[in-house]
């Protein structure tokens, strides 16, 4: 027993030993590194190097570095990680975040200690209405935005029908709202199937209902493994030809070439909405994909264009202050200039810090080399701010 | 109600319920004979998944991938049996809660390094991609393979049972363990094959399931607890009680996330049971459960005596 | 035999004060970031503790208990989320008490109605029907839009116990502290007592208590509730450190690393869930940081505790001390 306690004290003393270099510029990201879900948190982790190698692992002329954090896509474990990085690190600026729970749990840790969070991927409706704070930037949008963005796609494409379908969880649920705000026809059914540890994967009995239903499209949110198996069965139910398939972050680069390999052709010509795509003609964008896929020979994920944003937001304000983040009034005022170029084109932030931005349909297409990716058919909305931005007081 | 929805929506519950069959009746046996919890019964079902998907995608044959994950996952069965199962039957559950945990930590981590955290997906052979109609009911070809395979099996094991010196000693040794001493049975021989077919089926389930979502991280922790379930309910030890339960759960689970929205929405405001309907249809199995437990604390079928 | 066991409550103590003084030197040293840990760790030894009321003492293994944490911190999220953003007066409230008292109540009733039926069974039976209601509140939780859902709700202040206050790390270890010694003690007085030794000797050999005249029902129910209310509790504390709360925290999963802990420790000794979390949640931690493939290392170590030790970690330790 007592060697234990001490066995205990010694590894205490021996991990609070590491410390970095005084003069770097630290960023504390935190990600999905173990579960199956790391297969998003490697795409974003890859997309953070990729940004150091193009900024030649400087910002504001110092040396950056990036501690990467795993959540283990559980809240708790995720708060715990935020709390690593910020007492016993101190780093300069915390960004990353699949989850709304993970940011949920993790936010008001790094508001406490007056430190700069921003949201590399999830944006829960409450972070960005009643809890907003100037502390908070996000690189990627409001939940809502996407889903009103597919609502309107579905009134240009004439759908006057459509059955709807997400996982039973806030996001899921903020998806189908936002579906239906913008939606003009008629909505046929909708199902809310289980999500959390024992998530449901199977969906014969939500299928047979939507076809059932004879809605003119069905519209769904499926993220991670379950949006594969939710096309596979979409289209061994045999719905690919009478009911045509909408998503919201459900086809990305990461389930592509699974999709492909899995001869899923059913796909192809499907449209979603999403405030970015891989073919976008910028020049940031055309320099992240190109380099992306020569690091690493895949087309990155929109989690990973979010946190290639992420680091040059953040190099943008350390640029303007010559790498001195030690007054965080000044880090959130460059910060909300948005002063980058971003791999979506121009953007700005709304007084909640979520980015104002269009929103565009893309269309899952084959490339010149033989590869699933998506491409832009057409601009849905200009601009667009999410709807929470109202009830926030900043 | 429309016929056609409720018979596809039954067809549907079937194919859970086999799907179900096939994970617990490995873990009803291995509970019922050697007394032992065996949460890494959830690693079989990936392992069947992980090695089928592989060989599918080498060699383009899902039928090879098929047969290829059997033989992976007895082998490994066999050797995780010789070296740390064999050693648990003696133990208390709650040691055996503990390794088997353990167990799967090892697994999931070790299916992490060698395949990535991406999973597998793969293709269905032309001839099951598409779906077969009866009389107006349109189902996809390869659920009606599952059903089918999992009828098989459910038979097989019935005659293994029932009708086998082996399905003797199993009964046996389910409603009575100190009985198999008494008939100088190799305990540890039988010990060792009821294990070792039990996750071979465990690794059926999980290479049948793969071509509807995928092969990934920890697909058998979602679903063990569900087996557990029929398994508790089925009786322990019972291979028939696994069987009906295992269908009961499929139909239940099945028309509840189909049904229960319209149910709820004849008694109460719409939004309300938009709500209600997924939580409750979530709870249905576990409501089932405890219901049951607490009429027929054993179970619906209980082996005869212990 | 009498030395050895001598030796061990000095091992104990000597683990009590290391623990009770260690966080707090580090914090005061510059290293703030270690009370976090070892205040995680603190609580889940208290709701592990309440667990070995049951599991060693009462041979009731629950895999159900992470639902009185969730209960427990439920009781302090919600009338401080009200409190906050206004709505049920009768509820909101910033005070500690008023929080406190309602994780208790609301434990020892979901405690005695589940236990009610849960009690009919035995065993494994046992272990399912516990997990199934806390699925239950797991699954009521996620449909609770008012709470978040499956985000969970940031808890916006802590309780307040003048002059206490809770949202200082140290005093907040030192409450948690002092709960846990509290609890040490009350779980050892009650396992000492009659009714102590009744659940034992149940546990043992039913049919010789029921012959005795003695219905053991009545007594493992008590045991249930008060094992209910002090994981409860330990719910409290934990919105109150975590500030959020999530269904997160009821899912089955938490459940069984909670058994897991109190069996590494060792099911058959009241230190049992205080070295088992510690090692668990230490082990976690440093190991994590060393690779992403963490689980593998600490999957085997679990596999070896089990297959080379019997009783856990202290099992193993008074293994060595006899030889």
């Amino acid at each position: 027993m007592k060697k234990f306690a001490v066995a205990l004290l010694a590894s205490t003393s021996l991990c609070t030993t590491v410390m970095a270099a005084d003069d770097a510029i630290q960023v504390g990201f935190v990600t999905t590194l173990t579960t199956g879900a790391a297969v998003i948190g490697n795409d974003m982790r890859d997309a953070v190097n990729l940004a150091l190698d193009h900024m030649d692992n400087t910002m504001g002329g110092k040396p950056v570095e990036v501690l990467f954090e795993d959540d283990g896509f559980k809240p708790a474990t995720g708060k715990q990680a935020t709390d690593k990085l910020i007492k016993e690190d101190d780093v300069d600026i915390v960004a990353g975040y699949i989850w709304s729970h993970v940011l949920m749990a993790s936010y008001r840790s790094v508001l406490k200690a007056d430190k700069v969070i921003i949201s590399a991927n999830a944006g829960p409706s409450a972070i960005a209405g009643k809890l907003c704070d100037p502390n908070f930037f996000s690189t990627s949008w409001q939940n809502d935005q996407t889903p009103m963005a597919l609502g309107e796609l579905l009134n240009a494409r004439g759908v006057k029908s459509l059955y709807l379908m997400a996982p039973n969880y806030a996001a899921g649920k903020d998806m189908v709202a936002g579906v239906e705000r913008t939606f003009k026809g008629d909505i046929m059914g909708k199902d809310l199937t289980k999500w959390g540890a024992d998530a449901q994967l199977d969906f014969s009995a939500e299928l047979a209902k939507a076809k059932a239903s004879g809605a003119e499209g069905i519209a769904v949110f499926y993220p991670g493994k379950a949006g594969g198996a939710f096309i596979k069965q979409y289209q061994q139910a045999g719905l690919a030809d009478v009911m045509p398939l909408f998503t919201m972050f459900t086809v990305d680069a990461l389930s592509l070439p699974k999709l492909q390999e899995a001869n899923m052709t059913g796909i192809l010509g499907s449209e979603m909405s999403m405030f970015w795509s891989p073919e976008m003609d910028n020049p940031a964008n055309q320099k992240f994909v190109a380099g992306f896929r020569e690091k690493y020979g895949r087309y990155p994920s929109f989690y990973a264009a979010q946190s290639y944003d992420a680091m040059n937001l953040i190099k943008s304000a350390a640029d303007a202050l010559d790498g001195d983040f030690s007054s965080t009034s000044a880090v959130r005022y460059e910060l909300a200039k948005a002063n980058f170029d971003s791999i979506r084109g121009d953007f700005e932030f709304g007084n909640n810090h979520m980015p104002i931005q269009n929103f565009y349909a893309r269309k899952v297409v084959e490339d010149a080399d033989g590869n699933w990716t998506t491409e832009i058919t057409k601009t849905v909305f200009e601009k667009h701010q999410d709807t929470y931005a109202a009830t926030c007081s900043m | 109600m429309d016929t056609v929805l409720l018979i596809t929506q039954a067809v549907n519950g079937l194919q859970l319920g086999v799907l179900l069959f096939l994970l617990s009746a490995g873990l009803t046996l291995t509970f019922g004979i050697m007394d032992l919890i065996n949460l890494a019964h959830a690693s079989f079902y990936m392992l069947g998944a992980f090695f089928g998907a592989t060989v599918t995608i080498y060699t383009g044959s899902f039928t090879l991938g098929f047969f290829a994950a059997i033989i992976a996952v007895l082998i490994v069965a066999w050797i995780i049996e010789k070296v740390i199962i064999s050693q648990l039957y003696t133990r208390d559950h709650l040691d055996q809660l503990l390794a088997t945990f353990g167990l799967i930590l090892i697994a999931d981590t070790l299916v992490h390094i060698i395949w990535g955290p991406a999973g597998l997906a793969i293709a269905l052979p032309p001839l099951l991609q598409g779906q077969v109609t009866f009389g107006g009911v349109t189902l996809p070809s390869f659920r009606i393979l599952i059903i089918g395979v999992g009828l098989l099996v459910a038979l097989g094991l019935y005659w293994l049972v029932n009708h086998t010196r082996t399905g003797m000693l199993i009964r046996a040794g389910a409603s009575n363990r100190r009985m198999l001493n008494n008939l100088g049975v190799d305990v540890g021989s039988l010990f060792a094959a009821v294990f070792c077919m039990g996750a071979a089926l465990a690794g059926v389930a999980g290479i049948l399931i793969t071509p509807i979502t995928e092969a990934s991280i920890g697909m058998g922790n979602d679903i063990i607890i569900t087996a557990f379930v029929v398994v508790i309910i089925g009786g322990i030890g019972s291979i028939k009680g696994a069987f009906i339960a295992a269908i009961i759960i499929g139909m239940i689970d099945t028309f509840g996330r189909a049904f229960l929205d319209q149910l709820f929405m004849t008694v109460m405001p719409a939004e309300t049971a938009e709500t209600a309907a997924p939580a409750v249809s979530a709870m249905l199995i576990y409501l089932l459960m405890a219901i049951i437990l607490s009429l027929r604390p054993a179970g619906l079928f209980p082996p005869k005596l212990r | 035999m009498e030395a050895s066991s001598k030796r061990s409550i000095l091992a104990g103590a000597v683990f009590l004060i290391l623990l009770a003084v260690v966080p707090v030197a580090l914090f005061y040293s510059g290293k703030i970031f270690w009370i976090d840990i070892f205040t995680r760790l603190v609580i889940l030894a208290i709701a592990g503790t309440s667990l070995y009321l049951l599991l060693g003492v009462a041979g009731l293994p629950s895999f159900g208990h992470a639902a009185y944490l969730g209960l427990g911190a439920y009781a302090v999220g919600v009338p401080i989320h009200y409190a906050t953003i206004g709505g049920a007066e009768w509820l909101a409230s910033y005070n500690g008490w008023w929080q406190f008292f309602l994780a208790i109540v609301v434990s020892a009733l979901f405690a005695l109605i589940t236990g009610a039926i849960s009690l009919r069974t035995r065993g494994v039976h046992f272990i399912m029907i516990t997990m199934a209601f806390s699925q239950m509140i797991y699954y009521a939780l996620i449909s609770l839009e008012e709470y978040g859902a499956d985000d969970g709700l940031s808890v916006y202040a802590s309780s307040e116990f003048a002059p206490l206050m809770l949202d200082n790390p140290v005093h907040l270890y030192g409450i948690c502290f002092g709960s846990l010694l509290f609890v040490l003690y009350t779980v050892h007085r009650l396992q000492h007592s009659r009714f102590g030794r009744v659940l034992q000797a149940a546990k043992q050999n039913e049919t010789r208590v029921l012959a005795s005249g003695v219905n053991p029902f009545k007594y493992r129910l008590l045991a249930f509730v008060i094992a209910g209310v002090i994981a409860g509790y330990a719910g409290a504390l934990m919105a109150n450190f975590a500030l959020f709360i999530s269904p997160d925290m009821v899912e089955w999963s938490r459940s069984g690393e909670l058994m897991f802990m109190v069996i590494l420790g060792g099911s058959q000794h009241l230190l049992g869930p205080l070295v088992g979390s510690s090692l668990f949640i230490l082990l976690e931690f440093v190991l994590s940081r060393w690779t992403i493939y963490w689980h593998l290392p600490f999957g085997i170590m679990l596999l070896l505790v089990v297959l080379f030790g019997r009783g856990g970690i202290i099992g193993m330790l008074r293994k060595g001390q006899q030889s």
